[in-house]
């Protein structure tokens, strides 16, 4: 079965923390975004995963159960502090 | 008034030019125009702040703003709705953050423009660097971006 290719961004801290700005994970076809931060707990990325984190999708914030598709720009999001 | 309403958004590392944002929302059928500005303090908890250098996820604090800016439109009786937020690094009295506002009447631009900086605030993308006077620096704690349920709705894919 043919696997989907996320791209995971990091910005502020969890950027300085992973040392890079953007990761490539691939996943099983229909994986939700708690898998991903499951896979990513697996790799040295997942150091700066905090225990409930916030995700978007494709700029948009998104729940947990949001199914991924090939392609998406997933970001994690760090405290925000515009302003 | 809803369903007309003008939008200018932007998320720019140039200097913010308010009184540019403030003419972009001016209109004759307003009859109230409202300028917020966030500013740099020099200070934090009594710790003199030279720097203040701000990082955003640009095409998605730029989504958010838009999205904060239509609820705007949609709660309050507003016209033209305007918010540009500045990226990189600042010095203590320079504009962060502008707000502008036009409307009929003066109570829903107040109302309209409270509402975007507290949401701006809270949804924002964006992160700040604090650097001090002896050179040290940190990431400020900032807010956790509201709790989403689990997707109740169908999505776009649904």
């Amino acid at each position: 079965m043919p696997s989907i290719r996320v791209s995971v961004r990091f910005f502020a801290q969890h950027r300085e923390q992973v040392g890079a700005s953007e990761r490539e994970f691939d996943l099983p076809p229909g994986a939700t975004v708690r898998e991903l931060l499951e896979r990513m707990r697996d790799t040295e990325s997942g150091r700066v995963l905090p225990d409930r984190p916030t995700v978007a999708v494709n700029l948009e914030y998104a729940p947990l159960d949001r199914a991924l598709e090939s392609g998406d720009e997933v970001a994690l999001i760090p405290n925000v502090a515009g302003g | 008034m809803t369903g007309d309403g003008v939008i200018r958004v932007g998320v720019s590392s140039r200097p913010l030019a308010p009184d540019e944002i403030l003419d972009s929302v001016t209109s004759e059928g307003d009859g109230a125009v409202l300028l917020f500005t966030g500013t740099v303090r020099n200070h934090n908890r009594d710790r003199p702040v030279v720097t203040l250098t701000y990082e955003a996820y640009r095409d998605m604090a730029e989504a958010e703003l838009e999205r904060i800016a239509s609820e705007a439109l949609e709660r309050f009786d507003v016209s033209r709705v305007a918010a540009v937020h500045r990226t990189g690094s600042l010095q203590p009295g320079e504009a962060s953050v502008a707000i502008a506002i036009a409307a009929p009447h003066r109570d829903a631009c107040y109302e309209a423009s409270r509402y975007m900086i507290e949401e701006l605030k809270g949804r924002l993308p964006i992160w700040k660097r604090e650097t001090y006077a002896d050179g040290s620096s940190r990431w400020l704690g900032g807010e956790r971006p509201p709790e989403l349920e689990a997707e109740s709705h169908p999505g776009p894919d649904a």
